[in-house]
């Protein structure tokens, strides 16, 4: 039993190996953000900045950390994010409730993500392909219905503003919704049938049919929590910048895989870590800020970014070796 | 009611290629019978039909007397007629731990589907306990599949099975791949299902280990049953002679066939 119980300590020192690894990492990359420009580092307003903004990016992270947990991709959240955040903005402006806007617009990620997941499962496209093509159509869709114009939604005189876009006392409520959802999809994930069908379709898709698992509706509800996630991001964005605009969510695509990969979750599916996209989504959040507030060129960003990418997978798949 | 599983007349094409066609078979209650034949022969569609695996195209199926929809049959629904399937260690999942493992699919929890995962623990300590055998072995609760060997998995797959009490347990080539002392826990647990009143489908190459365990034998060959003994009557030595008599006249025509 002794020899159990050690086994198990020791199992689980290297398990969260890599976490500690993250955590040092993001500590050292903000110490050097503190040292190379203290003005900006050393305030508060920084900090509130990213807690605003990196929620957006994180939410649709940790979708993707869902898909990739369960073994296939998902490319189309980035347009996701801009045509539901046009569907939100559009009848907003036409209705005036907030309300029927937050219901539409969620509806929109729902059915973009229920057809990833029926591309994917009944017809048999593999998602990568399935979800490029879902996301020149989608943000071209958008694109043709606003005729590419960016329309501004004046939602700092509703209600819900206060709920989406201000401060809950110094901290802006983006980020409070961001922890809550990553609190939530944590105990879906690792404590809930639904999680665990996730990871062991991931790991073995045919184990998991022959234990009666219903590997395509898993799926299908997995594409479509992934759409979910992109159109809140797209409407805590137009509560944000109080427009919207038709290329909205471009360039998150890498940025926000970036971060899933930071944080462990392995692009082979099975093996996935939401803490560890939660803390990918600050580092990258991050990066940019930090960058240019240290008086380098953005072009610094993309080497940085790699430079981590590379650092903490290589760190992750050790940590998995030795095990 | 005295059969627990009868097939009449069962077809089943993939792809336009046929895989049954016509197969009857039945097991009765407290009954171990071993399906042989070639590779290709039809025995795996046979037991993934009844294990809810894959539906059939044709024919009647009764389970406990329940007639089958082919539409609506599962593995859910199989687990819950008593009907529990063993793939060797296909149906495990590497990365995850040996608890999830053995709980997937039917997962102790509490009515919004969150998982008890304390109890599912101490469940599989007894189950490793009890039923596997696993005393110093370093394995526990949380290993993960991957660090286990081929017969410990073996081990996890059948105790499975065992936990959930299936009157009916399916094993899909259970010794294959097994050391000499793990075949011999996997025919005590043969003999177990059988002494406790229950019944057993195997497939198995290897009829020298299964034979002597065996109610019944029923060979197929390209989707059809081509015989059937009682082990009473029947000695090793001639049933492996009946075996080799098909596996011969299979490959024969395949040859003509391909002349033509």
């Amino acid at each position: 039993m002794d020899n159990l119980e050690t086994n198990y300590k020791v199992k689980k020192s290297i398990q969260y190996k890599s976490q500690i690894a993250l955590l040092i990492m993001t500590a050292s990359i903000f110490g050097l953000f503190m040292i190379t420009s203290p003005e900006v580092f050393l305030k508060g307003r920084i900090y509130q900045s990213f807690l605003s903004t990196v929620p957006i990016m994180g939410l649709m992270a940790l979708g993707l950390t869902f898909v990739l947990a369960m073994g296939e991709i998902d490319l189309s959240f980035p347009s996701v994010m801009a045509l539901s955040g046009f569907i939100f903005s559009i009848t907003f402006k036409a209705t005036n409730s907030v309300i029927l806007a937050l219901i539409f617009s969620i509806l929109s990620g729902v059915i973009v993500g229920f057809i990833n997941g029926t591309l994917v499962t009944s017809i048999g496209i593999p998602s990568i392909v399935a979800t490029l093509g879902m996301q020149f159509l989608i943000r071209g869709f958008s694109n043709i219905i606003s005729n590419g114009l960016a329309k501004t939604v004046t939602l700092d005189k509703t209600f819900s503003y206060k709920i989406f876009a201000e401060k809950l006392g110094v901290i802006p409520v983006q980020s409070i919704w961001f922890i809550g959802i990553t609190i939530f999809l944590y105990f879906l994930l690792f404590r809930h049938r639904f999680g665990e069908h996730v990871l062991f379709i991931g790991d073995n898709r045919e184990a998991a049919r022959m234990m009666g698992v219903n590997v395509n509706s898993v799926k299908i509800m997995v594409f479509v929590l992934m759409g979910v996630m992109a159109s809140f991001a797209g409407i805590l964005s137009c509560y944000r910048m109080r427009t919207w605009w038709p290329t909205m969510g471009e360039g998150y695509i890498m940025m926000v895989m970036a971060a899933v990969f930071i944080g462990g979750t392995s692009m082979l599916g099975g093996v996935a870590s939401i803490e560890g996209t939660f803390i990918g989504a600050f580092i990258i959040g991050s990066l940019e800020a930090g960058i240019v507030a240290a008086g380098l060129s953005g072009f610094w960003t993309q080497f940085v970014c790699g430079v981590l990418i590379i650092a903490s997978v290589t760190i992750h798949t050790l940590a998995k070796r030795r095990k | 009611m005295d059969k627990l599983v009868e097939m009449k007349n069962i077809y089943k094409s993939y792809d336009g290629v046929v895989a049954l066609k016509g197969i009857d078979f039945e097991i009765g209650f407290n009954e171990v019978v071993g399906i042989l034949g070639d590779n290709g022969a039809g025995k795996s569609t046979l037991i993934k039909i009844i294990s809810g695996m894959h539906s059939f195209d044709e024919g009647e199926m009764y389970i406990r007397g329940v007639k089958i929809n082919p539409k609506k049959y599962s593995v859910k629904i199989a687990h819950n007629l008593g009907v529990e399937t063993v793939y060797q260690e296909k149906a495990l999942a590497d990365k995850q731990t040996l608890w999830r493992n053995i709980f997937v699919g039917r997962q102790i929890t509490n009515k919004l589907g969150f998982i008890n995962i304390k109890k599912e623990k101490e469940e599989t300590n007894k189950i490793m306990r009890d039923l596997m055998g696993f005393r110093g072995i370093g394995a526990n609760a949380d290993s993960a599949i991957l660090t286990l060997s081929g017969g410990e998995r073996e081990g996890v797959a059948i105790s499975r099975a065992m936990y959930f009490e299936a009157d009916l347990v399916i094993l899909d080539e259970p010794t294959m791949a097994l050391s000499l002392q793990e075949v011999k826990k996997v025919l005590k647990f043969i003999q177990n299902i059988k002494d406790k009143g229950k019944s057993c489908i195997y497939i198995s190459h290897n009829i020298a280990n299964i034979h002597p365990v065996s109610d019944r034998f029923v060979a197929i060959d390209r989707g059809k049953v081509v015989g059937a003994y009682n082990r009473k009557d029947i000695s090793l030595h001639e049933l492996s002679e009946e075996l080799i008599k098909y596996t011969k006249t299979s490959t024969q025509i395949n040859q003509s066939e391909r002349v033509l």
